[in-house]
């Protein structure tokens, strides 16, 4: 889940390491030459652009049905009235409001649990093999069982979004509360620090990073669930949206929610990753 | 203080058994209605003794067959590309970022355009699984391939190695281990994309439409037997996986 350094060495030569790390010298001296610098611009755009250019001449010709594939312009024009519409908007509001309850939920219950079965090792012993055998399961997996429970709606929802965040943020949590380093605990055990001062000064600031990992992990759980969930049992949202226009035969709104979906999932993570990089400069070296 | 290692195995067991004595006392009394919370022992009786249960024998055989397929399609073009873009820095700046980009939209994603593009046919659900397989391997093909040193890249160079040399003594050899943990991921995700496909596309045979008429039907059962028939088997692939990996890359403990 996370990248440790071999713990075998030792943590000077660690940090000699990552000073000494070599630089690439060959990419360098490449492009700083300005015609090669453009050229790295424009190469990755080649594929991009060619595909478009084809898509734009196979509907212009009409070698597939619009109802199949319709022209990259119908698409655009499509984006621009579900966004000024208003559709879009909606649908991702309601979309966001489903992942913050559903990640509040998860969070809190994973977190509460984590905490517990870091500190405790029996209760890791007595509840962790169950909630690693629950987390074989993909959260695919539980739907037709809690739609049986729950019925459609926006419970169902909550719940399936809450267990898609409860079981990485338990597991992060309780491993990154083990892996504080023993002497630390020793230290707050002998200036007798009270509980709370242990937890708020030792316990959660030791093992945030490695509970961020797992927060950023839940969070795309949660949005591949919720879209999941959307598109197959549900009347509102992005999902929805793309089953709707797949039944009516709009495939431009099916791509337009494509499109959607993976730029959301790829703003989320991304500014995920960056915190998660923040935290870790910040957190202290205990590999 | 020395633990047993048969004690903390119990301990593991203990919740799941309170569970089970629970749902078989709350079956006894029927505190709750049957429908919702059926008897363990009708679960456990489904594969075998009822009409609709006993289509899952069937039911998990396509969903397999349809598994491999889609796994071998998907993982094969995958490590090729993973290939081509982890060891030619010029493809790796033409597709790279545009593989990167597909990358994003989640796989479930696709499902209504393929369904609109192959209808709900095999052919959308093994171009699906397929599609599922693929992103994983070739992201970790792609890796492997660049995280084999450089230093080591370099002295194949000057040593003016083959082609084929440098390819079967060094690139292979570095890049395994990551291509073995992609493969791995590839196959638990074709799985959860049959599963998937079915479910979603309906149409034909598999455990996942097994899964879909149950809940349809309201078969509690018929779910939770199709539930637990769908973990062990990714259980069963990732043990499977782990000891013929493990045999095929005798190597790999050195390096993690």
């Amino acid at each position: 889940m996370t990248t440790q350094p071999n713990p075998a060495l030792p943590p000077r030569l660690l940090a000699r390491l990552a000073l000494a790390r070599p630089v690439r010298a060959e990419r360098r001296s490449r492009s700083q030459l300005p015609v090669d610098r453009i050229g790295a611009l424009l190469l990755p755009l080649i594929l991009p652009l060619s595909v478009l250019l084809l898509w734009q001449i196979a509907t212009a010709r009409e070698w597939l049905a619009p109802q199949i594939l319709p022209s990259p312009l119908t698409v655009f024009w499509t984006f621009v009235d579900l966004v000024t519409s208003g559709d879009i908007v909606e649908g991702l509001a309601i979309s966001l409001r489903r992942i913050s309850v559903g990640f509040a939920i998860g969070a809190a219950f994973g977190l509460s649990l984590g905490i517990a079965m870091g500190r405790s090792a029996k209760l890791e012993q007595y509840v962790g093999p169950s909630l690693r055998a629950i987390a074989q399961v993909p959260s695919l997996g539980w739907l037709p069982f809690l739609m049986l429970i729950f019925g459609i709606g926006e419970t169902l929802n909550y719940v399936i979004i809450a267990k898609a965040c409860f079981v990485p943020i338990t597991i992060n949590t309780a491993a990154g509360i083990r892996n504080i380093p023993v002497h630390y605990v020793e230290v707050a055990h002998v200036l007798r620090l009270r509980r709370s001062a242990m937890l708020f000064r030792l316990i959660l600031p030791g093992a945030l990073p490695t509970i961020f990992s797992g927060i950023r992990l839940a969070l795309g759980h949660a949005w591949i669930a919720m879209v999941v969930v959307e598109m197959l049992a549900d009347t509102a949202g992005v999902g929805y949206m793309m089953t709707w226009g797949r039944t009516l035969f709009q495939i431009d709104i099916v791509i337009v929610g494509m499109v959607v979906i993976g730029a959301i999932g790829f703003l989320m993570d991304g500014g995920l990753r960056w915190i998660e990089r923040r935290l870790r400069r910040w957190a202290p070296v205990h590999a | 203080m020395p633990e047993n290692k048969y004690d903390v195995f119990l301990r593991g067991l203990a919740f799941p058994a309170v569970l089970v004595l629970a749902w078989i006392l709350v079956g006894q009394f029927g505190l709750i209605d049957p429908r919702l919370l059926v008897p363990v022992q009708r679960v456990i009786a489904v594969p075998f003794f009822d009409p609709d249960g006993r289509t899952i024998w069937l039911s998990l055989v396509t969903s397999l067959v349809r598994m491999v397929a889609g796994f071998l399609i998907g993982g094969g073009l995958g490590i090729l590309i993973g290939f081509v873009i982890g060891t030619s820095s010029l493809a790796n700046r033409l597709i790279g970022p545009s593989f990167t980009a597909v990358r994003q939209i989640t796989v479930f994603a696709w499902i209504p355009l393929l369904t609109a593009w192959f209808g709900n046919s095999d052919g959308a659900k093994l171009v699906f699984i397929a599609l599922s397989a693929f992103f994983p391997a070739a992201l970790n093909t792609q890796q492997g391939l660049r995280d084999v040193p450089i230093a080591l890249i370099e002295t194949s160079h000057v040593m003016r190695l083959s082609w084929r040399t440098h390819l079967f003594r060094l690139l292979l050899p570095s890049a395994l281990p990551s291509i073995a943990i992609g493969i791995e991921i590839a196959l638990i995700s074709a799985w959860i994309g049959t599963v998937g496909a079915e479910y979603a596309m309906g149409f034909g045979r598999g455990i996942g439409i097994f899964l879909a008429e149950g809940r349809v039907q309201f078969r509690m059962d018929i779910v939770l037997i199709g539930v637990v028939t769908l973990a062990l088997v990714g259980y069963g692939m990732n043990i499977v996986l782990r000891c013929g990996l493990r045999r095929l890359v005798p190597w790999q403990r050195q390096n993690s």
